[in-house]
């Protein structure tokens, strides 16, 4: 044992450091192995799925010979073939079957499988299958949906007092409808999976999942197995965005299914087009709403209806169209008010995750029935805004009574506002849209407030695994899964903050059934507060145990043990962690430990839609400056500024990257990316070339993106953090807000402009037509 | 083919001479590197050119000297690659990471790391050929950025700091090692180029031939029928990646030399059918800035580093962005056989949908552009401005004399079965005053023109109000040029007098 001196300087990569993702070097070199990467046992086999060519109808006859003797195919899957339950649904409501046997209920539905030697055969081969139908005509649209009562599950309403009356007898009323498109998840590597055959039946299985417990579990009910038979081991994702929590059990269940059953690994990937067919995206919703108010603005009742579009199957709908409704109100304080959403069902892939679960959806109308108001009472909407946030007396409680305790948007919304420059800003584009006859420029500053923690309260647990090893290196493990957010980095922050090491000597390692079990999806933007919480009850149990064995052994007291920079100080002399841990180890300490960890206060009771179904509320602010052409409808974003609250930052270059990344997306959601299928139930969008996410030029010149340096979250999350996945999608309602606007400009801002969402080119200039057309 | 051949193909894998024989010809480069070289770092996104996942560097000898261009490797046949070479991800890093591959770790360039492979080799294009080669004639700025880039997908990043990776690597001067390297594969290149043996690979799928003149081309033509011509697949590539085609007999235009020249007459640009858009674009864009920028749009900046226009033209797509801005200058196309040669006006090539004047044996070998237009524009409208299949084109070629039209070619794309000529607004137009008054009765003129369609880009009523105000905006252009009128292009917005 040597004496060292005493290091001063700081840990590096502890908690509040930008550093960079830890698998960044190999990102760009190509080092870093997605699913699709991992080197194939031999004899691998490759899957492929074939369907029945109609959106809706009943399986008359099924005639595989030609799949079966097709070059290269070694075994063909049907219903028949599925030992077990033919269920992924992830709320286990028995409508996601791996492949179905009977009824079709949206287009391309596997009813079948193939495995083959090579990707080619098996895409070849699934073309073969010859299947009858009594096909019939398929609802599509949550308008059909409505005229037909079709829905996947039972209304919900969330109310306080009377909304009705207080609409009628409030001094004015307005009433109006919109609708919002559904999105894509875009992720660029597709769903997949590889399952490699085990002793005894079991299966192992590489996955691309948010959820691989879900996965673990959903497999093993498929194989009719127990859950200790499957593995499911993530390393990274090529993105996910929600699309790949429940999403993507199906093709993990065909590759165990295949291996199983031939003793051979097997991989299921679907390509761009079949990953877009055949996976759920974001609810489209539609909302109508009667609005009382005074004559400032300030909102006395609403009384809102709004449909959700969930597709086929049941999947997380109703918890995406709750939490729809419990966003509605964003940042405003409605004191009558009733929300109702229904769940419609259409004859369509079955809707699913997709970052923000909903709550931009309700959002979206929350801000545009301000709007609505703003208009109508002549005032400058972030007036309007600013006149309905919650706070002051009895104005603090949400439409399901969780009480807002923490209402920083005002202080926020204030910096933002001198920050962007709104009011000079303002008065320009007023004056250059007044000469601009074709050009018409727009500006809007729109809230975010959105509650952190799955609205399913059991949901709302984690746990993590750390190793510390007798040479002093440190393995992480825990039940998140990394899909580019920066989440294994931020975790081995907190270890490193914790035990005082250089984050360099924590190896991070793959999420794996195997090491945390029972885990929730990486989802609801708790993947830090959980998991970083977990991993730091672990670490703390280890060090605790270090702190009580340096007692014993050099005889002080605990306060005289401290961990610095890759060091000990135990009372006047300084050990190296290396040493400690080595000393512990020849001592027989334990150097591993389990973390666990469960969302203190939340408790919601969804009989009468009230509670607190959240921890807390993250924050944030953006204003967006647009141009649009009236005579062809584009758009382009000219400037953005955000200011967001992350309370106090884990990594604020990881952060900006989350603020920044959700910005864009949420633009995308908001303008060009439109899902259309034809009349016959086919998606027509199913590739980037017809589906149009952001480029970079979309990017616009000026982009402020600050944190909020006061931040700091009122509850004892991790080092005072906040959630940063879900919350900036809905910044990029400004955009929308911001054209609108512009819209507005052509009938002398007095009207909102009927525009749905995503405001494609097409929609602007529809909407810009029929304004110009009123004033004439 | 009449002189000598040989069947395998050779090409640089990033400095390592390959020499493989071909056994399916259909197959991809990223097939190739995934499945064989097993070379994991390019990945898959799309598999139709569109995401820029798969993102390649490849270089190729031009007059004796190596250039690097960047193209989409999961639409690229892997007989084209020969006597190329082919960067990928894995060779961009010698022991220490690449200056662009360390401005992406340290400005956090990457989230979840798909895309980046695809983003590095883009970079590292713009990087070798010193900023930008084929940017607004290298000048630095935003525009030429989003332009390098407008082919890489990502989904995480929102791509500020991928723009900023994208100033460091204009910025880094080429090291001397790499210098040497490219010296080195320069030298073999050109070896390779000497060897007059034309490239035909006999793989089991069926043939795959490279013929090295027209007169070869043509020969070939006469001897063989179910014959698919390629010149850079950004098209055919499809074919076989989405509709899961079978290619039997692939003859590529790529080592045709003739087909790769543009000549300068005094009247017109006579553009050989085997040159891409990246090549033909700053010829072009000296005939009309307007058209210039509709290149600049025209797929992404590796697509119009594959794609040519005489593709373009040959597989006669109603939304092709070429066609129609042709037609409006008047230029024509030469078709060439065994049996000779004939010149036809484009817009007559375009007999119907998915049918081109266009006789067994016979290729577009040339395409002639007049030098001169007199007040031409033309316009695409989309989506999405980068990168993104048109809903609606619309080119404009007038002439005004003392206020009177006295001429007019109007042609439109994505408003019928071909692009076409909108004869009736022409009529409307002619003979009578430039103002706002014939605008509206030559817009009347469109309505007779065309009856468009209803797909997932636009609906039949948004392309028809769309091509009327097209018409609108080029009559506005030609009225006063300090009024803002446009979005599309980055370097224009100044006008809108924002910060």
């Amino acid at each position: 044992m040597s004496d060292q001196v005493l290091q001063k300087e700081k840990v590096r990569g502890g908690v509040a450091q930008s550093l960079e993702h830890d698998s960044a070097t190999k990102h760009v070199t190509g080092q870093a192995i997605y699913v699709d990467d991992i080197p194939e046992p031999h004899g691998t086999l490759h899957i492929a799925t074939g369907h029945a060519g109609v959106a809706f109808g009943n399986i008359t006859s099924v005639n595989l010979e030609t799949v079966r003797s097709a070059p290269g195919v070694v075994c063909v899957l049907t219903v028949d073939d599925i030992p077990g339950l033919n269920d992924v649904s992830p709320t286990h409501s028995g409508d996601d079957p791996v492949l179905t046997g009977d009824e079709v209920k949206f287009y391309g539905q596997p009813v079948f499988a193939v495995a083959a030697e090579t990707v080619l055969q098996a895409q070849a081969a699934a073309k073969l299958g010859v299947i009858e139908c009594n096909s019939e005509e398929p609802v599509l649209t949550i308008e059909q949906a409505l005229e037909k009562n079709y829905l996947i599950s039972t209304d919900h309403v969330m109310q306080r007092g009377d909304a009705e009356a207080g609409v009628k007898a409030a001094p004015n009323q307005i009433s109006g409808q919109m609708e919002i498109g559904g999105q894509d998840h875009f992720y660029l590597e597709g769903q997949v999976s590889m399952a490699v055959p085990q002793e005894d039946g079991d299966v192992v299985l590489h996955c691309s999942t948010q959820h691989p417990s879900e996965v673990q579990f959903n497999v093993a009910h498929v194989l009719d197995r127990p859950a200790n038979a499957v593995t499911v081991e993530v390393r990274r994702m090529g993105g996910a965005f929600g699309g790949k929590e429940s999403q993507a059990a199906q093709w993990a269940a065909l590759a165990a299914l295949v291996a199983v059953k031939t003793g051979r690994a097997a991989k299921c990937r679907l390509d761009r087009d079949d990953d877009m067919i055949l996976t759920g995206k974001r609810h489209e919703l539609a909302g109508k709403w009667s609005v009382g108010f005074d004559d400032e603005g300030c909102i006395q009742a609403a009384d809102v209806e709004m449909a959700t579009r969930c597709g086929c199957s049941k999947d997380l709908s109703d918890a995406i169209s709750d939490r729809a409704m419990f966003h509605l109100d964003n940042s405003y304080y409605l004191d009558q008010v009733r929300i109702l959403c229904k769940r419609m069902r259409t004859d369509t892939v079955s809707n699913t995750a997709f970052r923000g679960f909903g709550g931009p959806q309700g959002m979206m109308i929350g801000e545009r029935m301000i709007e609505d108001v703003a208009r109508s009472v002549g005032k400058d909407t972030l007036d309007v805004r600013k006149a309905n946030f919650y706070g002051g007396a009895g104005r603090d409680t949400t439409p399901y009574y969780m009480q807002v305790e923490d209402f920083i948007l005002p202080e926020m919304i204030e910096e933002l506002e001198v920050s962007s420059d709104y009011r000079k800003r303002r008065e320009a584009i007023t004056e250059f849209n007044k000469t601009s006859q074709i050009i018409k420029r727009g500006l809007a500053l729109t809230p975010v407030k959105f509650g952190i923690s799955f609205t399913t309260t059991f949901l709302n647990q984690a746990g993590a695994l750390i190793h510390v090893y007798k040479d002093g290196s440190i393995l992480l493990n825990h039940g998140g899964t990394e899909m580019g957010q920066g989440l294994f980095l931020k975790v081995a922050q907190i270890v490193a903050e914790e035990f005082q090491c250089d984050v360099d000597r924590i190896k991070i390692t793959a999420t794996n059934t195997a090491k945390v079990p029972n885990t929730s999806a990486t989802a609801a933007s708790s993947g830090t507060d959980m998991n970083g919480m977990a991993a730091m009850i672990a670490a703390r149990t280890i060090k605790r145990r270090l702190i009580a064995f340096a007692c014993n052994q050099y005889k002080v007291k605990e306060a005289d043990v401290e961990f610095t920079r890759n060091q000990v100080r135990i009372g006047n002399q300084v050990v190296s962690f290396d040493d400690l841990v080595n000393q512990a180890y020849m001592n027989r300490v334990q150097l591993s430990s389990t973390g666990f960890y469960r969302t203190p206060k939340i408790e919601y009771n969804r009989k009468t839609a009230s509670g607190r179904p959240f921890y807390y509320f993250a924050y944030g602010a953006s204003v967006s400056e647009v141009a649009i052409d009236t005579l062809t409808g584009e758009s382009r974003v000219l400037g953005v500024d955000v200011l967001h609250d992350v309370g106090q930052s884990l990594n604020p270059a990881i952060d900006i990257g989350q603020i920044e990344g959700g910005f864009i997306q949420g633009m995308g959601w908001l303008t060009t990316e439109e899902l259309c299928w034809d009349d016959a139930g086919k998606l027509r969008t199913h590739a980037p070339s017809t589906y149009k996410i952001p480029t970079c030029g979309d990017r616009p010149d000026r982009m402020n993106v600050n944190l909020w340096e006061k931040g700091c979250n009122m509850e004892a999350t991790i080092h005072r953090s906040k959630a940063v996945g879900e919350p900036p999608l809905m910044l990029a309602m400004s955009v929308f807000y911001a054209i609108s606007d512009a819209l507005s400009s052509l009938g002398g801002y007095k009207s909102v402009p009927e525009l749905d969402a995503p405001a494609t080119p097409e929609r602007i200039l529809m909407t810009a037509t029929k304004m110009k057309a009123k004033i004439k | 083919m009449s002189s000598e051949t040989r069947n395998r193909v050779r090409f640089l894998l990033g400095w390592t001479p390959m020499e493989i024989s071909i056994e399916d010809s259909n197959q991809t480069v990223l097939q190739y590197l995934r499945d064989q070289a097993c070379l994991k770092g390019t990945k898959e996104g799309c598999a139709e050119g569109d995401c820029g996942a798969c993102t390649l560097v490849v270089g190729d000898v031009v007059d004796g000297k190596i250039t690097y261009s960047s193209v989409n490797s999961c639409i690229l046949f892997l007989p084209s690659l020969d006597g190329k070479q082919i960067l990928t991800v894995e060779s961009v890093a010698d022991g220490a990471l690449h200056p662009v591959q360390q401005a992406m770790v340290d400005l956090h360039g990457s989230q979840c790391g798909f895309c980046t492979p695809g983003i590095i080799m883009s970079l590292l294009t713009l990087h070798l050929n010193g900023g930008a080669k084929h940017l607004n004639g290298g000048v630095k700025n935003r525009q030429a950025i989003d332009d390098a880039l407008a082919g890489n997908l990502c989904r995480c990043t929102g791509y500020g700091p991928i723009i900023d990776a994208a100033e460091v690597a204009y910025s880094t001067p080429i090291d001397e090692a790499w210098q040497r390297q490219i010296q080195n594969a320069q030298a073999q290149l050109i070896a390779w180029s000497k060897d007059t043996a034309a490239l035909k690979v006999e793989a089991k799928s069926g043939p795959y031939m490279a013929p090295k003149t027209s007169d070869q081309l043509a020969t070939c033509l006469t001897n063989h029928s179910d014959v698919t011509l390629v010149a850079g697949a950004t098209d055919v590539g499809l074919w076989v990646t989405k509709m899961g085609k079978r290619l039997n007999l692939i003859i590529s235009l790529a080592d045709v030399a003739d087909l790769k020249t543009i000549c300068i007459t005094d009247t017109h640009l006579d553009i050989g059918a085997g040159v891409t858009y990246s090549n033909a674009h700053a010829a072009l864009s000296d005939i009309s800035p307007s058209l210039g920028e509709l290149i600049r749009r025209i797929g992404s900046l590796q697509v119009r580093n594959s794609g040519t226009i005489g593709g373009n033209i040959a597989n006669g797509s109603p939304i092709g962005d070429m066609p129609p801005a042709l037609i409006a200058m008047g230029a024509s196309v030469v078709l060439r056989s065994a049996q000779g040669k004939r010149e036809v006006p484009l817009e007559d090539f375009f007999i119907e949908y998915g049918k081109q004047d266009l006789q067994s044996g016979e290729f577009v070998s040339r395409v002639l552009v007049p030098r001169y237009v007199d007040t031409f524009r033309c316009y695409k409208v989309t989506k999405r401005f980068d990168q993104d299949i048109t809903a609606v084109l619309g080119a404009f070629n007038l002439c005004i004399e003392a206020g009177i039209v006295t001429s007019a070619r109007i042609a439109f794309g994505g408003m019928a079965g071909t692009p076409a000529r909108a004869s009736a607004c022409e009529v409307a137009l002619i003979d009578r005053p430039w103002n706002m008054e014939t605008i509206e009765l030559a817009k009347t003129g469109l309505d007779d023109d065309f009856v468009p369609m209803s797909d997932m880009r636009a609906s039949a009523q948004y392309r028809s109000l769309a091509a009327r105000n097209l018409l609108e905006r080029f009559y506005l252009e030609t009225q006063n040029s300090t009024i803002p009128l446009e979005l599309a292009n980055r370097s224009a917005l100044g006008k809108l007098g924002h910060e």
